[in-house]
């Protein structure tokens, strides 16, 4: 296997499971959001702000994954 | 193949490449430092919704930050809310035909965190001196190089959050117009403004409370931009 096709492999195989752990907080802070909206609908506002800054905070562990694939695809140093 | 971490170059100003994004980011500026003007100078008065709508993103800033930045607001309100408005302005560009962000690009979000990197350390150590560099010692010596390690990579995050939120939003639309056709990517070029915007609140938001952190000191300042604006 050379290395073009390892690092498309790689690529593919770092967004897919790079993303698991993220999807996964991710839903576990919707769904708390989302129960803590239900029980004090009042506070929507100051909770989806932090809701949103939270989910971004999370997203960037899958972001750094993306960043990585990029770098395999287009930015690679070890194939020509 | 051309991907977005390949440089994109327009045109050669003597021996200095210009990149497209450069070239954009120059349209944004100008049109951003006319839009002050013609909004709040003496032709704002021929254009009241303007003027309105311009004063309501002022305001909305300012509520934003205010329950962070405290008594500081006044000062860092003009970085903060001009690192919004362009960021917002230049992820909105996505849904403009024949243009692109230039956030997609690592450039650009890289030169913007460099400027909040530089403005928490000069503002930091203007507001509080010899305290904000005890602040690296904290709680003792032992633990100065994960100070710095986290300093630089959380400008090292930043970056790379807005870049990479933006740049794949960007290839996500590139691949469903080659396999999907015209249309199909219109309801995820909706999708788009609303990751530019979140994207761009989250990037000052962030910033706001790392500047906060560096010139209140870190008692309370690391609280979540939530409090008491409801």
């Amino acid at each position: 296997m050379n290395a073009e096709l390892l690092s498309i492999l790689c690529a593919a195989l770092a967004v897919g499971i790079g993303s698991i752990g993220p999807a996964l907080a991710e839903g576990r802070a919707v769904a708390a959001a989302m129960d803590a909206i239900a029980r004090q609908p009042e506070e929507a506002g100051a909770l989806t702000r932090t809701l949103f800054v939270g989910l971004a905070m999370i997203e960037t562990m899958a972001i750094y994954c993306l960043v990585i694939a990029l770098l395999l695809l287009y930015a690679n140093p070890y194939t020509g | 193949m051309e991907g977005p971490l390949a440089p994109d170059v327009l045109f050669h100003l003597g021996p200095v490449p210009v990149q497209r994004q450069v070239v954009t980011t120059w349209g944004i500026m100008a049109a951003l430092s006319a839009l002050g003007p013609l909004a709040l100078g003496r032709a704002g008065t021929r254009w009241p919704l303007l003027r309105i709508a311009v004063e309501f993103l002022m305001e909305f800033e300012r509520r934003q930050f205010e329950p962070v930045l405290r008594e500081h607001t006044d000062r860092h309100l003009p970085l903060l809310g001009t690192l919004f408005l362009f960021i917002a302005t230049a992820n909105l560009l996505a849904v403009v035909p024949g243009l692109e962000p230039p956030t997609s690009h690592v450039e650009t979000p890289a030169a913007l965190a460099l400027v909040v990197f530089a403005a928490v350390q000069v503002e930091g150590l203007r507001a509080r001196g010899r305290h904000r560099l005890r602040d690296f010692l904290r709680p003792n010596v032992l633990f100065l190089p994960i100070h710095l390690l986290s300093e630089l990579s959380r400008t090292f995050s930043l970056a790379v959050r807005l870049f990479g939120n933006v740049a794949s939003h960007e290839l996500v639309v590139g691949v469903l117009v080659s396999l999907a056709g015209l249309l199909v990517p219109v309801p995820f070029l909706l999708l788009a403004v609303l990751i530019g915007l979140v994207q761009a609140y989250i990037f000052t938001m962030l910033a706001t409370v790392f500047l906060a952190a560096a010139v209140r000191g870190e008692d309370d300042a690391v609280q979540a931009p939530s409090g008491e604006t409801g």
